[in-house]
């Protein structure tokens, strides 16, 4: 049996030891992997990878682990990845999505990983393209990738996802905020959380109107904008059945092939972008715009060319 | 051994198994081994040992700190052992804090508790003995 063979039984037994490891040696970026990353993205059963992020607080975990309940019920396996900062001075992170997950921490049909996004040499979307690989192979649907939304990269890890969940809460100041945040435009569904405080149907509405009159997405109806209470459970089905939808429209070929390409485009970008930063040029690339000896966009042009000579 | 020439960080689990009724402790090291550059997984109050080795096992971790305060640690540090042991995770570095007796210590080390930190040691002397004796990472 070859490598790739013996890791693929491993993780299609159900086995969750062998996927952690999988996962460890993904997020070490281990070259040995390399040879089994094609059967590994051959053996992907195709899951639904949806998105879910949000400003911090806005109760994504506590949503994450009621939908789970919920997918759970429908006899769904669950994939969870949750990617939370590092530290860019020591490089550590704390990771606490677990706190509201452990409900289904011994559901043996439930796999969640805590990812730290590890640093700013970019690398983390293609490691998360390949962890969500690694969760479709052991036969995860839906596979859930949860980020704060909080900053360019967040939402472009979110962007992986085929639907993407956006979590508001109601008390988010005016509708203004929530047009700067960026992350609407990514919504493919909303969802108004923390749902039984007081204005919550307002901010509701107020975001429906918002998203009704908003310019940019022309060729696409406006997302759904739902109202949950995860703590409570309240909305979690409609909003289920929402991602379910979701998936059905989004699947028509054309828009499916796009996506995918887009997808595709910006992980292959990440992964050029992480291949450059290994260059062993690299800090004396950096050393030399800071000199300015070299313009930056000369040394950006060197460094792809000595990737890939 | 140490980590010296290590890539990646190395990956913590805080819990805390039994029935606590505060954190704080276990909320201080988290943040203080952050800050030391580990990657600190914490997953809140009120733990059995069962979801413990579930969460190290998905995790992949490469030290369980244990925090207890209630009394309970002769019935739970053993179990949450034998549990992550079963789950074939060998090279797991296991330590506990918190308000544990001298006289169960070395019954604790027999069950396979590395080490044990009681009141007043600080979040550096933790984070070099982790760094001293976490696993290697596996090629």
């Amino acid at each position: 049996m070859t490598d790739a063979e013996e890791l693929l039984r491993e993780l299609a037994s159900g086995e969750r030891r062998p996927l952690a490891r999988l996962l460890t040696r993904i997020e070490a970026d281990d070259p040995s992997l390399r040879p089994l990353l094609p059967e590994l993205f051959r053996a992907g059963h195709g899951a639904h990878v949806v998105g879910v992020t949000g400003p911090p607080g806005s109760g994504k975990s506590t949503l994450v682990n009621a939908l789970t309940a919920e997918w759970r019920r429908r006899g769904r396996r669950v994939g969870i990845l949750a990617i939370d900062p590092s530290s860019p001075y020591t490089g550590g992170s704390i990771m606490g999505d677990r706190i509201r997950m452990m409900d289904h921490a011994a559901d043996h049909d439930v796999f969640m990983r805590s990812m730290a996004s590890r640093g700013e040499l970019g690398g983390l979307a293609a490691a998360t393209w390949l962890a969500v690989a690694a969760l479709d192979a052991a036969g995860y649907d839906p596979i859930v990738i949860e980020t704060v939304g909080a900053g360019q990269s967040e939402v472009e890890i979110a962007r992986l996802a085929e639907t993407t969940v956006v979590v508001e809460v109601p008390d988010m100041g005016d509708e203004v905020q929530a047009i700067k945040a960026g992350l609407l435009e990514v919504a493919d569904v909303i969802a108004v959380n923390k749902g039984d405080r007081p204005g919550a149907d307002r901010a509701a509405r107020q975001l429906r109107a918002m998203l009704s009159t908003a310019g940019g997405r022309v060729e696409r109806k406006p997302p759904p904008v739902l109202l949950t209470t995860a703590i409570s459970g309240d909305g979690v089905s409609a909003l289920a059945d929402a991602i379910e939808k979701h998936r059905a429209t989004a699947n028509q070929p054309e828009q499916a092939r796009a996506r995918a390409r887009n997808q595709l485009r910006r992980a292959l970008a990440d992964l050029s972008h992480r291949r450059a930063a290994a260059n062993h040029e690299w800090e004396s690339t950096v050393q030399a715009v800071a000199d300015r000896k070299v313009d930056p966009l000369t040394a950006a042009e060197q460094l792809v060319n000595d990737v890939s000579s | 051994m140490s980590d010296e020439g290590r890539t990646t960080p190395i990956r913590v689990l805080i819990a805390k198994p039994g029935l606590d009724g505060h954190d704080r402790g276990a909320k201080v090291l988290a943040r203080g081994l952050r800050d030391e550059g580990f990657e600190v997984i914490y997953t809140g109050l009120r733990q059995t040992p069962e979801m413990i080795a579930d969460a190290a096992e998905q995790e992949d971790v490469d030290v369980i700190g244990l925090s207890i305060l209630s009394g309970a640690h002769m019935a739970l540090l053993p179990r949450t052992v034998q549990l992550v042991r079963e789950r074939g995770m060998d090279d797991v570095l296991i330590a506990a804090g918190g308000i544990i007796p001298d006289a169960d210590i070395g019954k604790l080390k027999d069950a396979g508790i590395a080490e044990i930190f009681g009141p007043g040691t600080s979040i550096g002397q933790i984070a070099r003995y982790f760094r001293e004796n976490a696993r290697q990472p596996r090629d």
